[in-house]
């Protein structure tokens, strides 16, 4: 088990050294930042002067280089727009991205896995089918228009819910949550909800799927047969057997449930990573685009590596192996 | 179940919004447009919406008003004493936000700072030799040598306490490629508003400062100003429809009719002072786009003219700007320094005369150009773009659209590429106010280099001359004779083709919004902010 860990662990740093190199190779391509750094009047001198002294005349070998010693220390260079430290930056904007993700998550979780066993298993009621073709909207419109429509439908016209930004934020210290106050949840709803609605069509028809198939099987037809009651089998025995792949769906989705926050993060101009990378591509700030992309290699590596450790916990036969292995 | 426990917080959610809806203080004035302010160190950061949110907070010697005429601020009057000594006398009674009491040393300081190698503000005082203390509220500016456009720039030389800098370690002006200090984060000034708060892309609060020396005069009324940056059009239209910004601004041209149909809102228009403009390649023998041919159809004025001729840019006023712009013959703005509205007509549109002046020319089968164009710098900047391209096209030129990013864009056509473009668009604010800036920084070589965005590296000896002097003559009416004569030759040349002067666009509430003055320089000053 512990050598599993450690050999994933040695994996994230080699995905992240990858995915460091690529961007690195790709920012070339972005532009020169000493543009949005000084102003129009700025002379020849004082712009060669700063393209000098921050490091732009070294090719991108010896930047790379650079940048990987330092972030080996834990330094990730200065933001070009303010100057503060990226790893501070980051640290500023986690929390509300994490929240927003995880809001996200449960909602497709405790929404979608409810949905996905009512339609498994009333397949022909009205409410299943009406449930199928709703999730077909989440499925194929774009998050972005996905927000926009719900800010014109809830923050427009009918004024229930603010249509940008965070607010009732609590200072716990070490974590800033919006998570505590009645207006915090009122900023979050709309972004969590566009961001989870994708997530959540997905798992419900996969449920529903898994649900359909696992009904279908022997031990259910002996569960029957035993005289348990409806109850017991669909949640106790069914349901129980449809989750690995949902596990294995859902850690995939966090990862892009990240990714993705980027877009609804821009349209509600939601604080986070994801808007601050978006700012940091139109202002070429080199520093905050290359450490948010090793960020989420990391966190790419971490959640897979929590799923596969949650299959141990949910599937008995892992255990059994492993034990067996042990002997 | 725990789906039933979600509904309350749901409803709770709700309730609370509605709640606060109400109870918010009628005179905060919310606001918001499209990205953050750079920084807050006063000598740094010089970019047009964060140099108007500095001088919410700090004060200068002279002020600008919407208008664009220049009033006393932390100086009450100026002289001329000789041709490179001005003096000025300060106010007395001044405070800093902190307390402490303004007087000349806090200039001398403030002059220093700014005149700094790092400061992206230097160039605002860069004619400037020294300044010198009289007395505690008396200083003299020695200039380099005579000045004409020194008081243009006086309203860009931002007012700092010196003991507050020092106290808190900010003498060195903030390094961009460098750590922030703590002037970058912090405020401590004699204007109208202090800094209450600044959390980085999420909201800057102001409030007015008690003890402002002007107070009484001051027009606006709010009690708490609210700045926050929302990048996604749709958002910010929608957060002004549903009422929880004052204003907002840029309006995406396309918006301006549904704004204007909503009783509440109005939207405001008025041009800017931001000239777009086209540039050609005129100093390679050899155009990028003929290699092997040996030539560059851009060196003859009649290639150059034809172009001009092709453009129709009351076309592009129409369709492509919906109105909102101002077509343009001159390279400057109305209100810039120098501007002549006798010279502003824009070339004929005549597609006839340049084919006939391509023909003349010798290239009455057109040739291939790239046209190089920023898409996300300017209002419609591609949209403009696609448009001019069958324009040309009509004459006989093969032209290839190159859109992009502004980071790309400004490489390729500026000097990390060394000029690489045979065709470019560019758009230009003086940031003095002053038509010697577009001739030095875009008309002109510059002395020996050439402008810094000069891309097509046009150059005349005459307006070079011209230039040389309008730098240094101090008799008004003289000098914008020059100004004018600089301008014709250029015009003549067809040095650039100017385009037009792109609308401001500021959505407004009319419901809590009494008035706001739109300056052409597209952003808020809170002085002229009134609430209802």
């Amino acid at each position: 088990m512990l050598a599993f860990i450690v050999q994933r662990l040695f994996q994230a740093i080699v995905v992240m050294f990858v995915v460091a190199l690529i961007s690195f190779t790709m920012f070339q391509f972005v532009g020169d930042p000493v543009n949005n750094m000084v102003g129009q009047e700025a002379t020849t001198e004082q712009r060669d002067a700063l393209r000098e002294r921050l490091g732009l005349n070294d090719t991108i070998p010896v930047q790379f280089a650079h940048y990987v010693m330092n972030a080996v220390q834990g330094e990730f260079g200065l933001s070009y727009r303010m100057g503060k430290p990226v790893q501070e930056l980051i640290a500023e904007r986690m929390p509300a991205t994490m929240e927003l993700v995880a809001v996200s998550a449960l909602m497709a979780l405790l929404i979608g896995v409810p949905m996905g066993v009512y339609t498994g298993l009333h397949r022909n009621s009205w409410l299943s089918r009406g449930f199928l073709t709703i999730s077909l909207v989440g499925i194929s419109l774009p998050t972005f228009v996905i927000g926009i429509l719900m800010i014109l439908a809830f923050g427009v016209w009918l004024g229930w819910l603010p249509t940008f930004g965070r607010g009732g934020v609590v200072d716990l210290g070490v974590w800033k949550t919006s998570l505590m106050t009645a207006q915090g949840w009122s900023h979050i709803i709309m972004p969590a909800t566009t961001l989870a609605l994708f997530q959540l069509t997905l798992i419900m028809r996969l449920v529903r799927a898994e649900m359909l198939e696992v009904l279908r099987t022997d031990y259910i037809k002996f569960a029957r047969a035993r005289g348990l009651r409806d109850r017991a089998i669909n949640y106790g025995h069914a349901l129980k057997n449809t989750l690995v792949p949902v596990i294995t769906i859902m850690g995939l989705q966090i990862g892009s449930l990240l990714a993705f926050s980027i877009i609804t993060e821009t349209v509600f101009a939601w604080p986070g990573m994801g808007l601050l990378f978006l700012q940091g591509i139109q202002f070429v700030d080199i520093p905050v685009m290359s450490s948010y992309l090793v960020l989420m290699a990391l966190f790419f590596v971490i959640i897979n590596l929590t799923v596969d450790l949650l299959y141990y916990a949910v599937d008995p036969r892992l255990r059994s192996e492993h034990v067996g292995a042990g002997h | 179940m725990k789906l039933k426990r979600t509904i309350p917080v749901l409803a709770a959610a709700i309730a609370a919004v509605l709640s606060t809806g109400v109870d918010a203080s009628a005179k905060t004035f919310r606001y918001a447009t499209t990205g953050d302010i750079l920084g807050l160190d006063p000598q740094a950061n010089n970019e047009g919406p964060t140099n108007t949110m500095k001088a919410n907070l700090y004060g200068r010697l002279i002020h600008r008003k919407p208008d664009l005429s220049l009033v006393p601020d932390l100086a009450t009057s100026w002289k001329n004493i000789n041709e490179t000594t001005w003096r000025f006398n300060l106010r007395s009674g001044v405070t800093f936000h902190n307390g402490n009491t303004f007087n000349a040393d806090d200039v001398i300081y403030s002059f220093k700072r700014q005149s700094q190698e790092a400061s992206s503000m230097a160039f605002a005082l860069s004619s400037i030799k020294e300044m010198k203390k009289i007395d505690d509220l008396t200083v003299e500016v020695i200039t380099k040598g005579p000045d004409p456009i020194l008081l243009l720039n006086m309203p860009l030389f931002y007012i700092v306490d010196k003991e507050y800098m020092e106290a808190n370690d900010a003498t060195q002006v903030l390094d961009v490629s460098g750590a922030t200090n703590f002037a970058n984060l912090n405020a401590n000034g004699t204007g109208p508003f202090k800094l209450v708060e600044w959390v980085q892309d999420n909201r800057i609060v102001l409030e007015p400062f008690d003890k402002y020396w002007d107070k009484a005069n001051l027009e606006t009324n709010i009690t708490k100003a609210i700045f926050t940056p929302i990048p996604n059009n749709a958002t910010r239209v929608a957060a002004l429809l549903s009422g929880e910004i004052d204003l907002m601004y840029p309006v995406p041209l396309q918006d301006v009719p549904r704004l204007n149909g909503d009783p509440n809102v109005t939207v405001l228009q008025g041009a800017e002072l931001r000239t777009i403009f086209l540039g050609f390649d005129q100093w390679r023998d050899e155009l990028l786009d003929m290699p092997g041919t040996g030539k560059n159809p851009f060196l003859d004025v009649r290639v150059r003219k034809a172009f001009a001729h092709a453009i129709n840019t009351k076309a592009i006023q129409r369709v492509v700007m919906r109105g909102a712009s101002t077509p343009t013959g001159l390279m400057i703005a109305p209100g810039i320094n120098g501007f002549d509205e006798a010279m502003n007509t824009p070339y004929a549109f005549d597609p006839e005369m340049s084919k006939k002046l391509l023909a003349e020319a010798g290239y009455g089968n057109g040739f291939p150009i790239t046209f190089d164009c920023p898409n996300d710098r300017y209002v419609n900047d591609e949209a403009i773009c696609t448009s001019i391209v069958p324009m040309l096209e009509r004459v006989g030129i093969k032209v290839t659209l190159n859109a992009q990013t502004k980071s790309l864009h400004f490489n390729k056509i500026g000097k990390p590429e060394g000029n690489n473009t045979s065709f470019y668009m560019l758009g230009w604010t003086p940031g003095s106010y002053d038509a010697y800036n577009p001739l030095q920084n875009l008309m002109t070589m510059d002395g020996a280099g050439h402008g810094t965005w000069n891309s097509g590296r046009y150059t005349n000896p005459e307006v070079e001359k011209l230039t040389g002097q309008i730098v240094t003559e101090v008799d008004e009416a003289k000098r914008n004779s020059l100004i004018a004569k600089a301008f014709k030759i250029h015009q003549d040349d067809v040095g650039h083709i100017p385009l037009h002067q792109q609308a401001l666009a500021w959505g407004n509430r009319s419901d809590t919004v009494a008035k706001v003055w739109q300056r052409p320089f597209n952003d808020v000053d809170l002085r002229y902010v009134v609430m209802k």
